[in-house]
């Protein structure tokens, strides 16, 4: 793949519905996400956002640094509000009172805003059925008030709220599985992304849009600042979330698992835990503990993969 | 001439949304309101009104559902009661700065705890400041005309902002009464389709809700304050359109039996009613008592206010909600208020009854009488007596 960047820059569309200026950190990869997600959408996209990073460093009064309309209310109901708009856009297109065309409705928050205060009007959209696609851009803690630990944040990670101190190693409990609570709604699609891999992230968005009904995507967001980690090294992280297991990057569509990134010989754990300054108390132990979690829990993946497979 | 027909309040409010055509309608069951979203759905199942009917997980939910559907450009109903609205009220206070033009039926009850579903107005009283335009009705008639007109008056151009209208729960929403309802080519030339100023669309993006560092943020709610005190007059030609229309005329502040009087009640909500029964019986006694009834709370009418009270030597004001350990219920806090540069304001008495349902009969206001003479002549007026406290 020699002529790699210019094949990319082929193949990528050329919209762009976050301008540049907005105050996202260096390195950030939650802002690279949510630009390949509008450039899956394009420009006919309704966007209503949660209160966190991606609402503070693109919308200081007076000015915006989105080109497709976009609404944000608060923290919790970015589903809610976007289920809203989904319907209230069905009823005007119904009535013929606005032109009847194919808008994409997006719901973005980060993982507070998605597994914590948001998981209850998230559920109540998904179960509602709205044609819309919710986005969980998954820091793993809450980076916008200061790295507070969050239940998507990971075993051992440390953080302001989950510290790693002399009785504990930072966080004691599980990454919570979003994207699993996601399938147990049985709405058309889920899937998770990661920018690191933004042609499957691109086309995992397209796909979702597609669907009829709703849509989820989960999508590992490097944090630089929170992960204490160098802004350079976002995407590298990234690639071994998922070449460690740690996030594997898989579609669920109509209950049927599909491995998007195949991983014949995973690396350790600690490849991905020593980079990152959030994880550097942890013992071998620990790392130990760490790897066989993965383990299992890749392997649980890998025997719905094969069960979906099976069944079709 | 539109007939008048016994119905239930709830069922005359749900008439009243239906004949508004509305385009969306999100709410979550919770007693007294639930007959009015039970009709609406049923109307909607029926073709009766097409709208999206969107039955939400919370009115946590209801409330963002609302801003999401009215911000796409839908006229929008909710309606909620008591601690649904407690719930919701987060984002009840972001719908009018973000000038979200829904409408609220709102089924007073009281707040938790103890858990009651009776009726008073402390849900209303815990968004008092939430920036909507919010009034009372006192019978069905007025819940189905104040509806229809809210819709009118929230998406005027010169207004642009969410409606509450406060209806008692069960003294108004459960009781059958006689009401007349409009027919629908009159209620389209009276409210015709919702024009939002802007609304989600692609080809004209626009970013709402955008948030205020400290060099912006007063000058927000500087423009907010602004734009709600500058409603009152829309109100008042909405509600005079309508009184020429239907002979049923509507004012921020109305009295009943005032000539002459040197004490008046003051009360809102269906508490009137009963308060014009027993100021009956009070005159027929020979006191000088009648009624001035707040209609509309927010803004809140002060020169209609003052025209009103010139000249009386007494307010008796009927708080329904308690401020704890503050000055006095929240009406008459602000009655005082208003009536402090007065140099010969009337004294303001201040009775908090009706809690939960406890019923305040004709009989109740001239205990209230008494009593407020007796703490007049002994000088104790400050503050505020729970009436009918059971001992």
């Amino acid at each position: 793949m020699e002529n790699f960047n210019v094949y990319a820059v082929r193949l990528l569309p050329k919209g762009e519905y976050i301008a540049p200026g907005h105050r996202a950190c260096q390195g950030c990869a939650e802002v690279l996400a949510v630009r390949l997600v509008g450039k899956a959408l394009g420009r006919n996209t309704v966007i209503a956002c949660a209160t966190g990073c991606m609402e503070i460093i693109s919308s200081p009064l007076p000015t915006t640094s989105w080109r497709v309309p976009w609404i944000h209310v608060a923290f919790e109901n970015a589903a809610a509000v976007a289920s809203g708009v989904e319907a209230g856009l069905k009823v005007l297109m119904r009535k013929g009172r606005i032109p009847k065309k194919k808008i994409n409705v997006l719901a973005m928050a980060g993982d507070g805003g998605t597994s914590d205060i948001g998981l209850q009007a998230l559920s109540g959209a998904l179960e509602r059925g709205h044609n819309m696609i919710y986005v969980c851009y998954d820091n793993e803690a809450y980076m916008n008030t200061g790295i507070q630990r969050s239940s998507s944040t990971p075993f051992g990670a440390a953080t302001t709220t989950s510290p790693a101190g002399k009785v504990k190693p930072g966080q004691v409990t599980w990454k919570k599985n979003m994207p699993e609570i996601a399938v147990a709604h049985n709405i058309p699609y889920v899937a998770t992304a990661c920018p690191s891999y933004p042609f499957d992230l691109m086309e995992k968005v397209k796909k979702a849009a597609e669907v009829e009904g709703p849509a989820y995507i989960h999508i590992l967001s490097v944090c630089p600042t929170g992960w204490r980690l160098a802004p350079d090294l976002a995407i590298r992280a990234g690639r071994l979330a998922v070449e460690t297991g740690i996030f594997p990057l898989y579609e669920v569509e109509n209950g049927k698992y599909s491995l998007s990134v195949e991983i014949p010989k995973r690396r350790p754990v600690e490849d991905y835990l020593k980079i990152q300054g959030r994880f550097r108390h942890l013992t071998p132990d620990l790392i130990q503990k760490i790897q066989e979690h993965v383990d299992k829990k890749y392997n649980n993946l890998l025997a719905k993969v094969r069960f979906s497979e099976e069944m079709s | 001439m539109p007939k008048r027909v016994g119905m239930e309040v709830s069922i005359a409010a749900s008439e009243a949304v239906r004949l508004a055509n509305v385009d969306a309608i999100a709410a979550y069951p919770i007693t007294p309101q639930t007959h009015i979203v039970e009709h609406l759905s049923e109307f909607v199942a029926n073709g009766e009104l097409d709208a999206e009917f969107i039955p939400v997980e919370s009115e946590h939910s209801a409330m963002s559902v609302c801003c999401g559907t009215s911000a796409a450009g839908a006229r929008t109903f909710t309606c909620t009661s008591s601690q649904g609205l407690a719930l919701m009220s987060e984002i009840v206070f972001i719908a009018s700065a973000m000038q979200l033009p829904i409408v609220m039926i709102l089924a007073n009850r009281s707040l938790s705890g103890p858990l009651s579903i009776w009726n008073d107005h402390t849900d209303v009283m815990l968004v008092r400041d939430c920036g909507w335009i919010q009034c009372f009705g006192e019978n069905g008639q007025e819940i189905f005309d104040l509806t229809l007109c809210a819709f009118k008056i929230a998406e005027d151009h010169r207004v642009i902002l969410p409606f509450i209208v406060n209806m008692d729960g069960f003294i108004l929403s459960h009781v059958i009464e006689p009401v007349e309802l409009l027919d629908q080519e009159t209620v389209d030339k009276f409210l015709p389709v919702y024009k939002p100023v802007y609304r989600l669309d692609p080809d004209n993006p626009v970013t709402m809700g955008a948030f205020a560092m400290p060099d912006l943020y007063t000058e927000t709610k500087k423009a907010q304050d602004e734009r709600l005190k500058a409603s009152k007059p829309v109100i008042e030609e909405i509600w005079k359109e309508f009184g020429d229309l239907t002979g049923r005329y509507y004012s921020p502040i109305e009295t009943y039996k005032a000539e002459g009087a040197k004490t008046l009640f003051v009360t809102m909500g269906g508490f009137s009613e009963t308060a014009s029964t027993a100021v009956d019986m009070m005159r027929e006694e020979g006191e000088p008592v009648g009624l001035c009834k707040i209609r509309l709370w927010r803004p809140f009418p002060f020169e209609d206010f003052w025209k009103a009270v010139k000249g009386v030597d007494t307010l008796i004001v009927i708080d329904r909600a308690t401020s704890y350990g503050g000055p006095g219920g929240p009406v008459a806090s602000e009655l005082r208020s208003a009536l402090y540069t007065w140099e010969d304001a009337p004294k303001v008495v201040d009775f908090i009854a009706g809690l939960a349902g406890r019923d305040v009969a004709p009989g109740d206001y001239k205990k209230m009488y008494q009593r407020a003479q007796q703490r007049i002549a002994s000088g104790d007026i400050a503050g505020y007596e729970i009436y009918g406290v059971r001992e």
